[in-house]
């Protein structure tokens, strides 16, 4: 493998063996300019073929497959959602227009209303495809804060040990023992009623998983030759950690993330339809379940239906992907 | 003026009337005013002495509550586990034997959809063919409005038998089918994902190439040498998710309004009502702790090859 690490630059002094990604030494001390985006481009070269073979094995499983298709469809609904639902501009596009005229929901097939409406008029269309939007913004705030937060202590913890670590890991597990439904309700009642607060509360449990998973993993990198190497050549300790230590880590953490994507969501249409979360009238999925629970006696169905159905399409596409990526990732499956 | 989350207006009958006197008394009362560990050492020995306070959310005591609707919650967890296990032990041996068949793939694909499904909405839609569709079954609830049950032991199925009404019985089982399989469907796909891949695991030991070497015929290898083993682990799965059904079925328990823990919590921890939530926290706390010794006992008795401590 050496011969990857021997670079040979024009315009640079002799052959020198570094480590990708470093600084190259063209003079005694000096940094040559123009050198830094050759640098980045060398650094990213074999970090992209990596990605490149992951796709390709990707590519090969059906499941997988599925999963891509369903989580372009839903990037594109979330991120472009005046282009498939328009919005009149008045007030905030995420509570579904009512037009008090249709006082009573209409099934599926009316003109103007192609999966029916709730009451007052409330297109169910429209719900599904700004709910997306929500849902999307929603998981992927709570999923990076978690972990943020959960990979810099895990990291910490790990690296360190001793009682800090002993600190750390108690205080995470006072967060894991306690079942996460109820405190996040609780957390969610005493902030308010509405979305901001189930996103706090939500992330104030979320970040023990990671921080237990990514210790874990620290604990067994720590033992590595290499990080040992990195030691005897002068790195610092924060160096060491974010340098070398941090992406090897990852891998679990990124499946365990895009898997939460979804979990996250389904807990936060739960905390919806038992009434923390998004208030009433919102485009939020489990909230128009709620609504279209209040209905069930009279028999819209449609209410009830296509909400569950974007729900279980949003976590379908997020599990289907996990689990592709955790076979992928699977350093027994590559090469 | 109070803000939400003021202990002090849980103990206040008109909390925008209160005066400051009385807001003071309450506080002294219930040492609301001291730092928080004083309180808790408070709170805990009263709960060493059986008070763990009163819920504001059902009006008794909490040991009343939970003693009153814990029956509701054990049964239906009880009855969810068993068709989980029934249906996910089946599943997951077929599924390894026959590996990679069409089988084994339709299942997997199921098990990921099964996961995948909101529990409130499966609820909602088996509630709406099997009783406004089909009408087949009841909903909500445990039991008819018409039926007359006398309670005894407050587990229904129990009680009905004991009454001697087979139409009480049928109605009782008639109300617990669909919420037990709401709640069952998600354990399923797990236990049938434990099952596969530690019968996969088993499958390949060489036991089991003795076992065929042997001439013994492939049901007998299959059941009777790979299963126990693979048995084990999902063993551990079953036992805990147990105790998780037990600690909250949140969300099946309010789509089908049937009066347990869960749709207690739901409501104690919405109104902020402290001393349930304290309560219920506790006791998922032990039924945790519980579950997992039991299951640490049924493992070392299941394998021998584990010694206890």
């Amino acid at each position: 493998m050496t011969s990857k690490l021997n670079i040979r630059k024009k315009g640079n002094g002799p052959q020198q063996a570094r480590t990708v990604g470093g600084p190259p030494q063209a003079a005694k001390g000096k940094i040559a300019k123009g050198d830094f985006l050759s640098d980045i481009k060398l650094a990213l070269k074999p970090r992209i073929r990596e990605w490149k073979f992951d796709l390709h094995l990707m590519s090969k499983s059906l499941t997988s497959i599925m999963g891509m298709v369903l989580l372009v469809g839903l990037i594109i609904v979330a991120a472009f959602p005046f282009v498939f639902m328009p919005h009149n501009g008045r007030g905030d596009p995420f509570v579904i227009p009512i037009d008090l005229d249709k006082r009573d929901p209409l099934p599926p097939g009316t003109p103007g209303y192609p999966l029916g409406s709730g009451v007052d008029g409330k297109s169910i269309l429209y719900g599904m495809i700004w709910g997306a939007r929500i849902s999307m913004v929603f998981a992927i705030e709570v999923v990076l804060a978690g972990v943020a937060i959960g990979t810099v202590l895990g990291l910490i913890s790990g690296y360190k040990g001793g009682i800090l670590d002993e600190l750390i890991m108690r205080f995470t597990d006072i967060f894991l023992s306690i079942p996460s439904l109820i405190l996040v309700m609780a957390i969610a009642a005493v902030l308010g009623r509405d979305l901001n607060s189930t996103k706090i509360a939500l992330i104030a449990v979320w970040w023990s998983g990671y921080t237990r998973l990514v210790r874990g993993q620290v604990l067994s990198i720590r033992e590595n030759t290499y990080i040992d190497a990195a030691r005897a050549s002068g790195s610092g300790e924060l160096k060491i950690m974010f340098r070398h230590i941090l992406p090897n880590s990852l891998a679990p953490v990124v499946v365990s993330g895009t898997m939460d994507m979804g979990t996250v969501v389904l807990v936060m249409a739960g905390l919806s339809y038992l009434g923390l979360g998004a208030p009433h009238g919102y485009a939020e999925w489990g909230v128009m379940i709620y609504d279209g629970q209040a209905r069930f006696v009279y028999g819209d169905w449609w209410m009830i239906l296509f909400p569950g159905i974007a729900i279980l399409i949003f976590v379908l596409a997020f599990n289907l992907m996990g689990d592709g990526l955790r076979d992928v990732l699977d350093p027994k499956m590559r090469r | 003026m109070r803000a939400a989350g003021d202990p002090v207006s849980a103990y206040l009958q008109n909390p925008e009337k209160a005066t400051e006197q009385q807001i003071h008394l309450i506080e002294i009362k219930y040492h609301l005013n001291e730092p928080v560990y004083v309180q808790y050492w408070y709170w805990l020995r009263a709960v060493l002495q059986g008070d763990m306070g009163e819920s504001r959310t059902s009006g008794l005591p909490v040991t009343d509550t939970i003693m009153k609707k814990f029956p509701a919650t054990f049964e239906l967890a009880l009855i969810a586990t068993v068709v989980a296990v029934a249906a996910g032990i089946a599943t997951g041996t077929r599924s390894a034997v026959k590996a990679n068949s069409a089988f084994d793939q339709s299942t997997r694909l199921t098990s990921l959809v099964a996961v995948s499904i909101p529990v409130f909405w499966l609820g909602l839609i088996l509630a709406m063919i099997f009783y406004r569709g089909l009408k087949w079954l009841p909903y909500p609830g445990r039991i008819g409005v018409t039926s007359d049950l006398h309670v005894v032991t407050g587990f229904f199925v129990v009680d009905s038998i004991l009454s001697g009404n087979v139409g009480t019985f049928l109605d009782v089982i008639k109300h617990l089918i669909m919420p037990s399989i709401t709640l069952a469907f998600a354990s399923t796909a797990i236990i049938v994902r434990m099952m596969r891949s530690s019968m996969l695991e088993v499958l390949g030991a060489e036991y089991v190439r003795t076992a065929r070497a042997k001439g013994l015929p492939e049901s007998v290898v299959i059941k009777k040498h790979a299963r126990r083993n693979a048995l084990i682990p999902t063993v551990t799965v079953v036992g805990l998710s147990f105790g998780g059904l037990l600690g909250g079925a949140v969300l099946t328990e309010t789509v089908f309004s049937w009066p347990g823990l869960g749709q207690w919590s739901a409501q104690a921890a919405t109104n902020l009502d402290t001393a349930g939530i304290m309560g219920f926290v506790l006791l998922t706390a032990v039924i945790y702790v519980l579950s997992n010794l039991i299951v640490d006992l049924a493992y070392a008795y299941l394998d021998p090859r584990v010694r206890l401590g």
